[in-house]
C-alpha cells in the first residue's frame, strides 16, 4: 500500500467518525469541534487530491473564522439537552427523507460516467506550476466577470448585513478618538502660580514627636 | 558532499529513510528552538529588570543562567491540578491545540539559501492557515476551565486574534505582490537584488522600505495576535488574574507558556523574512547567512520585550478600533498604490 493511500484511509476514517459525532455528541460544544476536525480532514483529502489551495483555503476561512465564531455562539448559548432530545421521533421521517434525497445525489455525482461527467476531463498542470498559480490565472483570465461579479454580491450582502444590525439609539455613550487625540495639555492641566509656604519646623499640631 | 555521504545510509535504510530523515530534521528545528524559548524568558526578565532599573534574576548559576532550566524543572515538578467542574478532556486538549500551531509554522520558515523543512509552493497561505487555528487552544482552554475569568478571556482573545488576523492577511497581501510568489525562499530572493542592493546596500532593497506602512501595520499585528502587551488585555493581570489559563497549574500552564514564547520567535522570524530580507546581508562586502537571520529576529524580539516595558495597555475598544478602522483601510489602500506602482514605469520590481 503506498502511503498516499494509507493517508487517504485514515483521513477518511477520523472524518467519518467526526462526522458521525457532530450529530451523537451528547455537548453541543463537543459537537462543534468534531466538525472541526471533519474540516480540517476534509482538507487533508483535498491535499491529496493537489488542490492544495482549496485545503488552505478551507481551514483559512471555515477552520479559522467561520468556525470560531460559530463556537463563540454555541459557547454562550444555554442549551437544554434534555429539551433538544425531546421531538426526535417526530421529525425523524422529515429528516430522513432529506438525508435519503442528499444520498441519492450524490450518487448521482459519484456515478458520474452514466452521466457522460468523463465528457470533461480532468484539467492537467503542466509541470512545475502550482496549483495556485493555476487557479489565479484561470480566475483571473477566462473568469474574471463571474468572479469580480460574485465579490460585488458578496459585498452587497456585507452591507446588507450590517445595516439590518445596525440600531441607532440615542441613549448610547460612545466617545470620539479624534477628540481624545486632540486634547491639548492646556485643555486638561492648569498651572497656578502661588507663594511658597514654608512648613512649620519638625513637630506636628499637636507639639508631638518629630514627623 | 552531504549527498555523497547521506547515500550509503539511504541505500541501508530503503524506504524507511525520508521519514528518519525528517524526523531527525524536526528535531534540529525544535530542540534549538525549545532552547531559545527557555532563554528568552531569561532575556525577558532581564531587559525588563533593565529598563524598570532593576537588577533581574541573577541568583541560580553564573550571571543568572540557569534561571530558566529551575523555572522547567519547577514547573515539571508541580502537581497538575484538574478543578471539578471542567470539562475533563477538553481541560488537557486546549495546551496541546495550542502549542502544535507554534511548533508547527516552523516547517515552512527558510532558515538559510535552501535551509528549511519543506519548501512548497504555498508557503504563506501554510502559515495564514496554521496560524488561524492557535486561537482554538485559547477558546477551549477558557471553556473547559468552566470559570468565569478564563472564559471571559477566552471571548476577548477569540474577538482579537479574528481581528488582527485580517489586517495581518491583508498586509501579507502587498508582500505576495512585489515578490509575486507564495513560497517564503523566493520571496526572500526577491529582496536581494535591486538598484541599492547593486550599490551593496542591500538593507535598503528589503521590502520594509517601500512597503514601511505595511510593515508597521504587520508588525503591530504581530504583537496584538500574539496577546502582548499592550494588546494582552487577554490575559490582563489586574483585570482577569491570567484570562484562559487561571486555573492551569505545572506543566499544563508552562504549555500555554512555551506556546507564547514559540510563537513571539515565530512572528519575528516571519517579520524578518517578509520584511528584513531573511537571510541576506544588509550589505554588499559581507556574506549572506544564517546568522543574519538571527540577529533581525532577535532585534525583533527586543522590540517586543522594549514595548512591553514601555506602553500602557490598550482598552478593548481601543484595540478593536485600532484593527479595524486604521489598519485595515491601510493595508487595503496600500495594497492599490502598490498594484499601481508596480504597473507604472517607475516601478522597482522587474
Amino acid at each position: 500500500m503506498e502511503f498516499t493511500t494509507f493517508l487517504f484511509y485514515l483521513f477518511a476514517a477520523v472524518m467519518l467518525f467526526s462526522a458521525l459525532r457532530v450529530i451523537t455528541a451528547r455537548n453541543p460544544v463537543h459537537a462543534v469541534l468534531f466538525l472541526v476536525l471533519a474540516f480540517f480532514n476534509a482538507a487533508g483529502l483535498w491535499l491529496l487530491l493537489q488542490a492544495e489551495f482549496l485545503a488552505i483555503a478551507l481551514i483559512m476561512v471555515y477552520v479559522g473564522a467561520v468556525m470560531v465564531l460559530f463556537l463563540f455562539v454555541v459557547m454562550m448559548l444555554d442549551i437544554n439537552i434534555e429539551r433538544l432530545r425531546h421531538g426526535f421521533w417526530e421529525h425523524l421521517p422529515l429528516g430522513a427523507t432529506i438525508g435519503a434525497i442528499m444520498v441519492v445525489e450524490m450518487a448521482t455525482v459519484l456515478t458520474g460516467k452514466y452521466f457522460g461527467l468523463s465528457n470533461f476531463p480532468a484539467h492537467v498542470l503542466p509541470v512545475g506550476e502550482s496549483n495556485t498559480k493555476a487557479l489565479a490565472r484561470i480566475l483571473f483570465t477566462d473568469y474574471v466577470y463571474p468572479f469580480e461579479l460574485a465579490s460585488v454580491i458578496l459585498l452587497v450582502a456585507i452591507i446588507a448585513a450590517v445595516m439590518l444590525t445596525l440600531r441607532q439609539r440615542k441613549d448610547t455613550k460612545g466617545m470620539r478618538p479624534s477628540d481624545q487625540v486632540a486634547v491639548k495639555r492646556s485643555d486638561r492641566l492648569r498651572i497656578v502660580a502661588m507663594a511658597s509656604e514654608s512648613e512649620s519646623p519638625a513637630t506636628d499640631s499637636k507639639g508631638g514627636a518629630p514627623l | 558532499m552531504m549527498n555523497a555521504f547521506l547515500a550509503p545510509v539511504q541505500q541501508w535504510l530503503g524506504p524507511v529513510f525520508p521519514l528518519l530523515w525528517t524526523l531527525l530534521k524536526i528535531v534540529l528545528i525544535l530542540v534549538p528552538l525549545m532552547l531559545s524559548v527557555a532563554y528568552l524568558t531569561f532575556w525577558e526578565r532581564k531587559i525588563l529588570g533593565w529598563m524598570h532599573v532593576r537588577i533581574g534574576p541573577n541568583r541560580v548559576g553564573p550571571w543568572g543562567l540557569l534561571q530558566p532550566i529551575a523555572d522547567g524543572l519547577k514547573l515539571f515538578f508541580k502537581e497538575v491540578i484538574l478543578p471539578k467542574v471542567a470539562d475533563r478532556k477538553l481541560y488537557f486538549v486546549g495546551p496541546v491545540l495550542a502549542i502544535a500551531p507554534a511548533l508547527a509554522m516552523w516547517a515552512v520558515i527558510p532558515f538559510s539559501d535552501g535551509w528549511v523543512l519543506a519548501n512548497i509552493d504555498a508557503g504563506v497561505l501554510y502559515l495564514l492557515a496554521i496560524g488561524s487555528i492557535g486561537v482554538y487552544g485559547i477558546i477551549i482552554a477558557g471553556w473547559a476551565s468552566n470559570s468565569k475569568y478564563a472564559f471571559l478571556g477566552a471571548m476577548r482573545s477569540s474577538a482579537q486574534m479574528i481581528s488582527y488576523e485580517v489586517a495581518m492577511g491583508l498586509a501579507l497581501i502587498s508582500v505576495l505582490m512585489v515578490s509575486s510568489s507564495l513560497n517564503l525562499s523566493a520571496i526572500v530572493h526577491g529582496q536581494a537584488h535591486g538598484y541599492f542592493a547593486a550599490q551593496g546596500m542591500g538593507f535598503l532593497s528589503w521590502n520594509w522600505l517601500p512597503l514601511l506602512p505595511v510593515f508597521a501595520v504587520y508588525l503591530i499585528s504581530g504583537v496584538a495576535e500574539l496577546n502582548r502587551a499592550p494588546f494582552d488585555v487577554v490575559e490582563g493581570e489586574s483585570e482577569i488574574v491570567a484570562g484562559h489559563m487561571v486555573e492551569y497549574s505545572g506543566m499544563s500552564f508552562a504549555m500555554f507558556f512555551l506556546a507564547e514564547y514559540a510563537n513571539m520567535i515565530l512572528v519575528a522570524a516571519m517579520v524578518s523574512v517578509f520584511f528584513l530580507g531573511g537571510w541576506l546581508s544588509p550589505v554588499g562586502f559581507l556574506p549572506d547567512g544564517f546568522f543574519w537571520l538571527a540577529v533581525k529576529i532577535s532585534a525583533v524580539l527586543f522590540f517586543f520585550l522594549w514595548i512591553r516595558a514601555t506602553f500602557p495597555r490598550y482598552r478593548y475598544d481601543q484595540i478593536m478600533r485600532l484593527g479595524w478602522k486604521v489598519f485595515v483601510p491601510l493595508t487595503l489602500v496600500w495594497i492599490l498604490v502598490v498594484g499601481v506602482w508596480m504597473m507604472s514605469p517607475l516601478t522597482i520590481w522587474k
